[in-house]
C-alpha cells in the first residue's frame, strides 16, 4: 500500500469509531469500505481475467487456481465477483445521487412555496408513487433497449418521490421554526436560506433513507440484470452473473450463482444496517 | 377485615437506584373513602395498580397486598381474575388513552361481562344502558352506538365509571380521575363520583396530586414521597397540623380563596428520580429542616404523634410546631 | 350505525369523491403510459411494426392511436376509447390480440401471487405477533433476524436458492414450469411462491410486529386488563385488532411490487404468466403488451390502495371521521 492509502486507512478507522453503534453496525460499515475498494481497483485485484472462458476448467468447484469454482463456460467467478462489484455498485450510486438531488428540490420548492403548488405537486407524487422502479425500468428498456443508462433514469424518476415526500415534510416542520425567521427578516434571499440554512438541518435524516434506498435500487438493478435486460455480457455484473449460472445450478454447480447472490445479500444488509443506525442516531439526537 | 390491606409492599425495577415502592402499607374500610397525595413519580399510581395486581413488568415484590381477603401479590391468575372482574375496579386517568378507540362504547362496557361472565349481549347492553344512566349521561341507547371520538372527555371519563362499576366492585380505585379535564367538567365527575360512592357503599381509594382535592373528598389521607408513606391522618387533622415538612410544603404552595393573600411558596427542587436515592429520608434534599447528623442517618419510619392515630415520618416530628416555624 | 343518516350521507359522499379522485389518477396515469411510447426514437408507428409486417387493416388501427398526423389529444382519445373496450392492440409474438395474449396467461399469475398473499398475510402477519408478544427474548431477536435477512432477499436470490437446494439437490419440488392438473400445479406454485414472498414478508412482520408493539403499549389495554378479562382476550380485541390499521394500509402497497416481481419469478422458473410475458415482449420487441402490462400493473395498484382507502374506516372509525381528507 502506498503511504496516502495507510493514511485515509487510519482516518477512516477514527471515523469509524466516531460513528459508534454496536458491532453490527461497524462490521457492516467495514464490509462496505472493502466493497467500496472493490468497485474502484477491482481490475486490478481480481486474480484472472473474468471474461477469459476456460473450457477446459468448466463448473470446477473451489480449488486453488479458482477460489470460487468456474461457471460452465470456464470464467472464473471470483474475478468476475470482483470485477462485478463496480458494476453493480456504480448503477445504485448513480439511482440514489440523482433520485437525492432531484428529490430534495422538489421537495424543498414544493414545501417553500405552499398553497396550491405544494398541493399540486403533493398529487404528481401520489401518481408517481403508482409506478414501480423496476417497472419503469423494464418499460425504458423496452423504449431505449438494452443496457443500464435509460433504466437508471427510469429508477431515479421512480425513487425521487420517497425523497422528495421526506424532505417536503421535513421543510414543513423547520419553516416554522423560528431561526428560519430569523434568516428572513435579516434579508436573506429564500433560496440562501433554505439550501445554506436549512438543507444542512434536514440532511442528515435525508441520508439515512437515501443509504437504505442505495439497497432497494440495487435490488432492482441486480433484478433487471437477472432478466438478462440491465447489464449485458461480457461486462461482469451480479445480477447478470446469477442468470448465467442457472444451467450451473441445474447440473449441480450452483456456487457461479450462489457467491454473486451472498454479494447482493450481504451489500444490501450492511446498507440497511448503516442506514437504519444513521436514522436512529439522528432519531435519538433530535428527542 | 379491611378492604384493601396493603402491608410493607416493596416493589423494585431492574436498573434503578431506590424501589419504586418502598415498604408502603396501607388500608381502606368498606365505605371509606381514603386519598393518596403526592407529586409525579411519588409512586402513587404504582399502588393503586397494584391492589389490582397490575405489577410493572420484571419488578421484584415483596409484602402483601389483600382485596376482601385474597392475596394479590403471588397470587393465581384465578385469584387474580376473581378480584379484577368482581371486588375492584379502576377508574384511569385519561378516559381518551384508557377506551379503545376502534371499537364503540357498548363493546367496552360489555366486553367483560360478556366474555368473562358468560352474559347474552341483551342481558350486557341493558345493564350497560342502565350503568350509564347511573353516571348521568342523558340517552344510553344512543351512546352505547357510539365511538370513543364522538364524546367529550367529561363524558367519556362518565364512560370510564360506568365500565368500571359493571362487575359490581366493592373496592373503587381513582387514578387522578379528573387531572385531564377542565375544572367545571372536574367538579361533575366528582359529584358523581361521590354520590355513586355512598349509594353503593363503596371503599374508594383516590389518587391525586391535589391535596385540596383530598381534603374535600375523604376521609382519610396518605401523603406519599419517593416510594414512602410520610404521613397518614383524617382530613381535618392534616390541615389543622400537618406534621411532615412535605405536606406543609404542598399546603403552602397551593393558592386558596378564602383567606388573606401569602405568597406562594413552591417546594424548592425537584422529586427524586428512581435512579437516585439518600441513604436517610427522602426529602432530606428539600427541606428547609434538615439537619444534618440526624435527617441522614436513615429512613424515618411512620410513627404516631399527638392523641390520634395520624402518623408522620419525619426525625424532627416530635418537636413542637414553634420551633420549626422559627426556621423559616 | 350510529347517528343516524347524516353520518351515513357523509360517508358516502366521502366515498364518492374518493371514487372520483380514483378515476383521475386512472386517467392521468393511463396518460402517462399512452405518452411514454414517444420518448422512444423516431417514428412511433414505427418503432411499434419494427421489422414486421401487419396488415393493413391494422395498420390504420395503429395510425388511428398513436400516428404523429393526428393531434395529441385524439391519439390519446383513440387510444383510451380502445383500452376501455378491451382492445390493447396486437401482438405481434403471439399473432393474437394482446388482451387474449394477456387473459390466457393471466390465471397462472393469479394464482402465484393468490399463494404468495396467503404465505405473506400468515407467515408475515404470525411471525410479527409472535416476535411482538415475546419482545426481548431470543425469538424476538430471532425474527428481527429473519426480517433484516428477508428485507435484503430479493425474489431472484430466493429462486435460484430455492432451485438448487430444494429443487436440485434435495429433489422435493420441481423446479421448472407450471403444471398440469390442480395438485401438479400446486405443487409446481410451492417454490415460485416462497421465492415471490421472501421480501415482502419480511416487511409485513416488520411492520406487524412494530404496530403490535405500539398498541401493547396502550393504556386501555391495561385498562382491560384491569376489568379482569385474560391475556389471550385482550392481545386479540385491543392489541391485534388495533394494530391491523398499519397492516393493511402496507398490504395495499405491496400489489405492484408483488406483480412486478412475478416477472422474476417466472422467468426464473420458467412459468408462463403475465411477469414472463412482460420480458419476452421486452425481448421481442412487442411493445403494445408491454404496455398494457405496465397500465395494468399501475391500474391494479391504484383500484387496490382505493379500496384500501375505502374500507380503512371499518378499520378504523376515526378515519371517516376526518373525512377523505389525504
Amino acid at each position: 500500500m502506498t503511504n496516502s492509502d495507510a493514511v485515509t486507512g487510519r482516518t477512516r478507522l477514527r471515523r469509524l469509531r466516531l460513528l459508534g453503534g454496536t458491532p453490527l453496525v461497524r462490521i457492516s460499515a467495514v464490509i462496505l469500505v472493502l466493497f467500496v475498494l472493490a468497485a474502484a481497483f477491482g481490475p486490478w485485484l481480481a486474480p484472472q481475467d473474468p471474461t477469459f472462458g476456460d473450457l477446459d476448467n468448466t463448473l470446477v468447484g473451489p480449488s486453488a487456481a479458482h477460489w470460487l469454482g468456474t461457471d460452465q463456460g470456464g470464467h472464473d467467478t471470483f474475478s468476475a465477483l470482483i470485477e462485478g462489484t463496480r458494476t453493480s455498485l456504480v448503477g445504485p450510486l448513480a439511482v440514489v445521487l440523482s433520485s437525492t438531488a432531484a428529490g430534495i428540490a422538489v421537495g424543498l420548492f414544493s414545501a417553500w412555496c405552499g398553497g396550491w403548488v405544494d398541493a399540486a405537486v403533493s398529487r404528481v407524487l401520489d401518481i408517481l408513487f403508482a409506478f414501480p422502479s423496476l417497472l419503469l425500468a423494464i418499460l425504458a428498456v423496452a423504449l431505449f433497449g438494452k443496457g443500464i443508462t435509460a433504466p437508471v433514469l427510469a429508477m431515479a424518476v421512480a425513487y425521487m418521490p420517497y425523497t422528495a415526500r421526506l424532505v417536503r415534510g421535513l421543510t414543513v416542520q423547520e419553516k416554522t421554526r423560528p431561526y428560519i425567521a430569523a434568516y428572513q427578516v435579516q434579508g436573506h434571499s429564500p433560496v440562501f436560506t433554505a439550501v445554506q440554512r436549512l438543507l444542512p438541518n434536514i440532511g442528515p435524516t435525508v441520508l439515512a433513507q437515501s443509504t437504505v434506498n442505495f439497497g432497494y435500487a440495487l435490488l432492482d438493478l441486480a433484478a433487471l440484470s437477472f432478466l438478462g435486460l440491465g447489464v449485458q455480457p461480457p461486462t461482469p455484473d451480479w445480477g447478470a452473473m446469477i442468470n448465467q449460472a442457472q444451467a450451473a445450478i441445474l447440473q449441480g454447480q450452483p456456487l457461479s450463482a450462489i457467491a454473486p447472490a451472498t454479494a447482493v445479500v450481504v451489500v444490501v444488509v450492511a446498507f440497511n444496517v448503516v442506514g437504519e443506525h444513521l436514522g436512529d442516531r439522528l432519531a435519538g439526537r433530535e428527542s | 377485615m379491611a378492604l384493601l390491606d396493603i402491608t410493607s409492599l416493596r416493589v423494585e425495577l431492574p436498573g434503578t437506584a431506590r424501589p419504586v415502592l418502598d415498604g408502603v402499607s396501607l388500608t381502606v374500610a368498606a365505605g371509606e373513602v381514603v386519598a393518596l397525595v403526592g407529586e409525579s413519580g411519588s409512586g402513587k399510581s404504582v399502588t393503586a395498580r397494584a391492589a389490582l395486581g397490575l405489577f410493572p413488568p420484571r419488578a421484584r415484590i415483596t409484602g402483601d397486598v389483600r382485596v376482601d381477603g385474597t392475596s394479590l401479590v403471588g397470587g393465581s391468575a384465578a385469584d387474580l381474575s376473581a378480584v379484577r372482574s368482581g371486588k375492584a375496579s379502576m377508574i384511569f386517568q385519561d378516559p381518551r388513552a384508557g377506551i379503545n378507540p376502534v371499537r364503540r362504547i357498548g363493546d367496552f362496557l360489555t366486553e367483560s361481562l360478556r366474555l368473562s361472565e358468560g352474559w347474552s349481549k341483551g342481558r350486557a347492553e341493558a345493564r350497560a344502558a342502565e350503568l350509564l344512566t347511573a353516571v348521568g349521561m342523558p340517552d344510553p341507547p344512543r351512546h352505547l352506538r357510539q365511538y370513543p371520538h364522538e364524546l367529550s372527555g367529561g363524558m367519556l371519563q362518565r364512560v370510564m365509571i360506568a365500565g368500571a362499576l359493571a362487575a359490581e366492585p366493592a373496592l373503587l380505585l381513582c387514578d387522578e380521575p379528573t387531572t385531564a379535564l377542565d375544572v367545571t367538567t372536574q367538579a361533575e365527575i366528582l359529584a358523581v363520583l361521590g354520590r355513586l360512592q355512598r349509594e353503593r357503599g363503596l371503599g374508594m381509594l383516590l389518587i391525586t396530586h391535589d391535596i385540596d382535592l383530598a381534603a374535600a373528598t375523604s376521609d382519610r389521607i396518605y401523603v406519599m414521597y419517593a416510594g414512602r408513606i410520610v404521613e397518614t391522618a383524617t382530613a381535618a387533622e392534616l390541615f389543622a397540623a400537618p406534621r411532615h415538612p412535605y405536606t406543609r410544603g404542598l399546603l403552602e404552595s397551593t393558592p386558596t380563596l378564602d383567606g388573606p393573600l401569602v405568597r406562594l411558596t413552591p417546594v424548592p427542587g425537584v422529586p427524586l428520580g428512581l435512579l437516585e436515592s439518600t441513604p436517610g429520608c427522602a426529602f432530606m434534599p428539600r427541606c428547609r429542616h434538615a439537619t444534618a447528623g440526624l435527617c441522614d442517618q436513615g429512613p424515618p419510619p411512620l410513627e404516631t404523634y399527638g392523641t390520634g392515630a395520624a402518623t408522620a415520618a419525619c426525625w424532627r416530628a416530635h418537636e413542637p410546631l414553634h420551633t420549626q416555624e422559627a426556621e423559616r | 350505525m350510529s347517528a343516524g343518516p347524516g353520518r351515513v350521507r357523509a360517508i358516502a359522499r366521502a366515498a364518492l369523491r374518493r371514487i372520483a379522485g380514483m378515476a383521475a389518477t386512472l386517467l392521468v396515469t393511463s396518460f402517462l403510459v399512452f405518452s411514454s411510447l414517444y420518448l422512444a426514437p423516431g417514428d412511433p408507428v414505427s418503432f411499434l411494426i419494427r421489422g414486421r409486417s401487419p396488415n393493413p387493416a391494422e395498420l390504420v388501427t395503429l395510425r388511428h392511436r398513436y400516428g404523429l398526423e393526428k393531434p395529441f389529444p385524439v391519439r390519446y382519445w383513440n387510444w383510451l376509447d380502445g383500452v376501455l373496450h378491451g382492445d390493447f392492440g396486437q401482438s405481434y409474438l403471439f399473432h393474437q390480440s394482446v388482451a387474449a395474449v394477456i387473459w390466457s396467461r393471466l390465471p397462472s399469475t393469479l394464482l402465484l401471487v393468490g399463494v404468495s398473499t396467503l404465505m405473506i398475510a400468515v407467515v408475515g402477519v404470525g411471525a410479527g405477533v409472535v416476535g411482538a408478544l415475546r419482545h426481548g427474548t431470543r425469538t424476538d431477536s430471532t425474527v428481527l433476524l429473519l426480517v433484516t435477512l428477508g428485507a435484503a432477499v430479493p425474489s431472484f436470490v430466493a429462486a435460484i436458492l430455492l432451485r438448487s437446494v430444494l429443487g436440485v439437490r434435495l429433489g422435493w419440488f420441481p423446479t421448472i414450469g407450471n403444471g398440469t392438473g390442480t395438485l401438479d400445479r400446486l405443487h409446481h406454485i410451492v417454490l415460485p411462491a416462497i421465492a415471490l414472498s421472501v421480501t415482502f414478508m419480511a416487511l409485513v412482520t416488520r411492520v406487524t410486529r412494530s404496530a403490535m408493539l405500539d398498541e401493547l403499549r396502550r393504556e386501555h389495554v391495561e385498562v382491560a386488563l384491569s376489568r379482569g378479562l385474560p391475556r389471550r382476550t385482550v392481545v386479540r380485541r385491543h392489541v391485534f385488532r388495533n394494530a391491523l390499521g398499519p397492516v393493511v394500509t402496507v398490504s395495499g402497497l405491496l400489489v405492484s411490487g408483488m406483480l412486478v416481481s412475478t416477472a422474476i419469478v417466472e422467468t426464473a422458473f420458467g412459468m408462463s404468466g403475465i411477469g414472463s410475458l412482460l420480458v419476452q415482449s421486452v425481448d421481442e420487441l412487442d411493445f403494445q403488451v408491454v404496455q398494457a402490462i405496465v397500465l395494468l400493473v399501475v391500474a391494479a395498484f391504484v383500484v387496490v390502495n382505493t379500496l384500501v382507502d375505502l374500507l380503512y374506516p371499518l378499520i378504523d372509525p376515526r378515519v371517516a371521521a376526518a373525512g377523505s381528507a389525504r
